[in-house]
């Protein structure tokens, strides 16, 4: 039959239901037909606190949203224009982010009586009228999926698991999405069984050829290709851009890259991404514990390698010690912190900004260190990257702030110029011969780097730990004005960072009502909402940190040029206590904690409540 | 099957690991003369002393440990600057002070965890732990134990004195029932660990145990630690004179040492007391003979295999016995491939299999797209 094509410039899609359909995968090679179609993307993955929930119950629900379109996107959605729910409690979960107009795909068999039970509806959602705002869509998947399997071979179990398939086929056409990125992918996947790569691909086709010949599908939408910066793209999780950030780093310094760490969510996924590097000059390391962790990458610091740790939330907790041991002996190690709703165990699967004091204040004693956040997918890369170039170049632990937002989300990222990233300077210490005894706290004029000499240099055999040592000889010392001093030396080298901040950058209007400032992974969501207020005709600016210690003082100057000051976070108010103690000047917070991103919309509204 | 793979082997190799290996054992960095006995490296005891004053209380145990070291290192033949000390808090942890090598005095109990990461990323390196009952079998246990399984090829040098020194005398986890301290003014309640078969349980290759008060015997001690590839583990008896003084002395004073001690050696009867007494296995325990009666002989009591862990279980069994006397010496050594020789073969491997990556390879892996 013939459709009617519907041209868009943007659409939000969002795949739900158990956290054994599939979702995630479906998500994914969506994603990557959309960055094949050459679209701006951004996605959201949400994964439920259970691994496998009992099936067809609320708090199984996994989703994957993602926007798309011809234009610049921000956000993975405020509103979603198509949900594919896979059972009654996927739709139950989602129903209230769906579009009033928008189109939900239900698999119509996995509304009977029980499933309804399990979800807690009392009446079918399909027949009550409750989806009367909405356009509805219902597919026999379960019927149809095990009708295209019959003569698989496979067992019934696996049949019914494989229903993502059809169900990704029946998304990719109703946005005009290629098929051939999802046909590769299986046949890459499932190269070793031939059984599982053909029924998926028979189900992907048919999921595909079904939304071409049903009635049920009116319109098909085509969204064109958005105007992106010339270069080459890939699609891009945050995490694996991280990933890649640090192997870069150690290509470019010529140090050995050291990643221990401890399993935990979300930040296991680096351990994983960079086990896989072997040959990239990457060694990793599975450790006993969080603390082990920091101190075999202490161990690697001391040994003329970039040491790093990765953790979430109360891993970076139990770090802490370790952490004053590397800043006391100015050794370079980075922390990687990949936040999740908290405190304690909190919400593992969830995002927040929460950790921010954490990463400033979280060690005995006065101890300041850089830290960094990453603020899209992509800027993971370069943000990891500075990271280690300023822990080498420095000689101290840094910690870099990402979220489990940022870690799982996707965007198109253009791949950079290898030779374009800023050089590191490694010099390790040398016996001199006019140096009489070897001065491991003799600093470096500009940076007051201390001099790294590694175990293994002749003439400069040396001790170092974790009692406070006496300027230049680092002998022990206990004696007070020595301390005051090496406090404040500590303190003035991570204030020399600020050579290494760039001029900031300020979206939209450069003077006005609302300065917005933001930190992390919000940016997109601020970005957009400066956009949208900007374009209802108010006078709006945004400024993002990727240094969050040292703070530049240009704040200050750009804040002067605003009446008022807005500090959106995901978190009850951290960023904002800083900037007020630093700056004394009226910053407004704005916070979101319930585990989710910024809706633009969310911070549009706190703008215009500013204005008004 | 792990578990029967496992006991087929004796327990002695994890399933997977190869019982042959290329080269030879690799006791030493590479670059390094061969130590111990053959060539000394021109250096002298003196070369290891740090210009730092020692701090530990007069009369305490840990002096004649470093001092045993110090003595040692020339023979080991090792250059200086390839030698780290890393240590955790307490008394014996300020020994990388005053030695005249490369060293860290890191944080409590944490030891372990910084000699694993740089061993693992510079094997080239000869390092020692240094470290007490309190760093490492309280704060630090979780780490001593991972260290021993992974088998990272350097030495732990565990001065047990039963007690917590730095912090002015509270109970340690090897503190007897009953003692008397500040924290236990009516007597400890905790069961004390005994650091040999913990770290036996926690799969260590090298396990060994000496006292201060016999130099000759630490030297050897830790000689063989030192030779053995992979973690050679030696607990020292060490007498804390200020807060526990005479802890070991039925073990290190001449009036007992010599009925209350035996000296294990591999290949060697188990006999001590002049050779007046003996012990024998009657099934699985130990049963000291006496040899000069007449009812027993020397061919009667075991010959010990410090590569049987089913000996040296029990060996490490008697602890603070009795009737039988307080073992010393190597109770078990097994070659067993290092942490880091295995971190290294994997990458090595990897790259055979896929080839030495660069960094544009990776950043243009998978599907691109260009946008002119
Ligand atoms: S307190 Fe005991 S262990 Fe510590 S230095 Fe003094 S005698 Fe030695």
């Amino acid at each position: 039959m013939t459709k009617n094509i519907e041209s868009l410039s943007e659409a939000t899609v969002l795949f739900a239901g158990d956290s054994g359909d599939g979702m995630q995968l479906a998500g994914t090679q969506f994603t990557l037909a959309t960055a094949y179609a050459m679209n701006d993307l951004a996605t959201l993955p949400d994964f439920p606190a259970e691994i496998r929930a009992p099936a067809g119950t609320t708090y199984g629900i996994s989703g994957f949203q993602l926007r798309f379109g011809s234009t610049d996107i921000r956000t993975p959605g405020d509103e979603v224009d198509l949900l594919v729910a896979m059972n009654p409690a996927a739709l139950k979960v989602n129903l209230s982010r769906v579009r009033i107009g928008g189109t939900i795909l239900v698999n119509g068999n996995a509304f009977d009586k029980r499933s309804l039970d399990l979800a807690g509806l009392e009446s079918n959602p399909l027949e009550d009228g409750s989806l009367d705002r909405y356009r509805l869509i219902s597919v026999e998947l379960t019927r149809l999926t095990r009708e295209t399997l019959v003569d698989s071979g496979l067992k019934q179990k696996d049949i019914d698991r494989s229903k993502n398939m059809f169900a990704l086929g029946m998304s990719l056409w109703m946005y005009s999405r290629p098929l051939d990125p999802a046909l590769d992918w299986i046949s890459n996947k499932f190269a070793k069984n031939e059984q599982i790569r053909d029924a998926n691909l028979k189900l992907l086709r048919k999921g595909f050829h079904f939304g071409e010949t049903t009635e049920q599908f009116a319109v098909r939408y085509e969204i064109s290709p958005a105007k992106m910066q010339p270069g080459t793209y890939r699609a891009i999780q945050g995490i694996h851009a991280l990933a890649m950030g640090l192997v870069a780093a150690g290509e470019r310094s010529g140090l050995t890259i050291f990643y221990a760490s401890y399993p935990i969510t979300p930040a296991s996924d680096l351990l994983h991404a960079l086990s896989r590097y072997k040959n990239y000059g990457v060694m990793t390391m599975q450790t006993e514990d969080e603390i082990a962790a920091i101190g075999a990458a202490i161990g690697a610091g001391f040994g003329g390698n970039i040491g790093i740790t990765g953790t979430s939330g109360p891993g970076l907790a139990l770090k802490t010690e370790a952490a004053g041991l590397a800043l006391i002996t100015e050794l370079p190690v980075v922390i990687v912190n990949v936040m999740r709703g908290g405190p304690s165990t909190g919400l593992p699967t969830k995002t927040e900004q929460s950790d921010l004091l954490q990463a400033m204040f979280g060690r005995s004693g006065d101890s300041p260190l850089p830290v960094l956040a990453a603020s899209t997918p992509g800027d993971c890369f370069e943000t990891a990257y500075e990271a280690c170039r300023i822990a080498v170049n420095y000689m101290t632990p840094v910690i870099l702030l990402v979220d489990g937002y940022l870690a799982n989300g996707s965007e198109p990222w253009m791949i950079p110029d290898v030779d374009s990233l800023k050089p590191f300077d490694v010099r390790f210490a040398e016996a001199a011969d006019d140096e009489e005894t070897f001065l491991p706290y003799s600093r470096d004029d500009k940076t007051l780097a201390r001099r790294w000499a590694k175990p293994g240099t002749p003439g400069l055999e040396h001790r170092i730990g974790g009692l406070e040592k006496e300027n230049e000889t680092g002998n022990i010392s206990y004696e007070g004005d020595n301390h005051e001093l090496m406090t404040h030396l500590r303190a003035e080298k991570v204030e020399r960072v600020l050579a290494e901040i760039p001029p900031l950058d300020v979206f939209g209007d450069k003077s006005g009502d609302v300065l917005v400032i933001g930190w992390g992974s919000t940016r997109g969501a601020i970005e957009a909402a400066v956009a949208q207020a900007r374009s209802a005709g108010n006078k709006v600016g945004s400024v993002h940190l990727r240094f969050l210690n040292p703070l530049t003082s240009e704040i200050a100057e750009i804040a002067g040029r605003f009446k008022q000051l807005l500090v959106p976070e995901l978190n009850n108010g951290q960023l904002v206590r800083i900037l007020r103690d630093r700056f004394l000047l009226p910053f407004v917070p704005f916070n979101k904690i319930q585990g989710r991103p910024f809706r633009a919309s969310e911070i549009v509204g706190a703008i215009e409540e500013m204005i008004v | 099957m792990a578990d029967k793979d496992k006991r087929s082997t004796g327990g002695k190799l994890p399933p997977g690991v190869k019982t042959k290996l290329k080269a030879p054992m690799a006791t030493l960095p590479p670059g390094a003369k061969s130590g111990g006995d053959g060539a000394p490296s021109g250096l002298t005891r003196s070369d290891f002393v740090s210009d730092q004053d020692v701090r530990w209380c007069p009369g305490c145990g840990d002096y004649a440990v470093l001092a045993t070291v110090q003595r040692l290192m020339p023979e080991l033949g090792i250059p200086r600057e390839k030698i780290v000390f890393i240590s955790g808090i307490g008394c014996s942890s300020r020994f990388p002070y005053y030695m005249n090598a490369y060293g860290m005095h890191s944080i409590h109990g944490r030891a372990p965890t910084i000699a694993t990461g740089l061993k693992a990323t510079r094997p080239d390196l000869d390092i020692w732990v240094v470290t007490g009952d309190g760093d490492s079998l309280s704060i630090g246990g979780n780490h001593i134990i991972h260290l021993m399984r992974r088998n990272v090829n350097l030495q732990v040098l565990l001065f047990n004195n039963q007690i917590y020194g730095l912090t002015k005398g509270q109970y340690s986890p090897t503190s007897e029932v009953g003692k008397i301290t500040k924290s236990t003014p009516f007597g400890s309640i905790d069961h004390p660990f005994n650091p040999t078969a913990l770290v036996l349980g926690a799969e260590a290759s090298f396990v060994g145990r000496t006292m201060d008060r016999d130099p000759k015997h630490m030297k050897e001690m830790f000689r063989m630690a030192h030779d053995h590839a992979g973690t050679g583990f030696v607990e020292i008896y060490q007498n804390c004179n200020i807060f526990n003084d005479a802890a070991f002395f039925v073990y290190t004073e001449k009036a007992t040492k010599k009925e209350r001690t035996i000296f294990i050696e591999h290949g060697k009867p188990l006999v001590y007391a002049g050779e007046t007494k003996g012990l024998r296995l009657e099934g699985f325990h130990l049963e000291s003979v006496d040899l000069d009666t007449g009812s027993w002989s020397v061919a009667d009591c075991v010959v010990y295999d410090e590569t049987s862990i089913e000996l040296a279980s029990i060996m490490a069994r008697v602890f603070w016995h009795e009737e039988l006397p307080q073992p010393f010496g190597v109770f078990y050594r097994e070659r067993r491939e290092t942490y880091e020789e295995q971190l290294q073969q994997q990458i090595e491997s990897v790259i055979d299999r896929d080839g030495k990556g660069t960094l544009e390879d990776l950043l243009h892996a998978g599907d691109t797209w260009t946008i002119a």
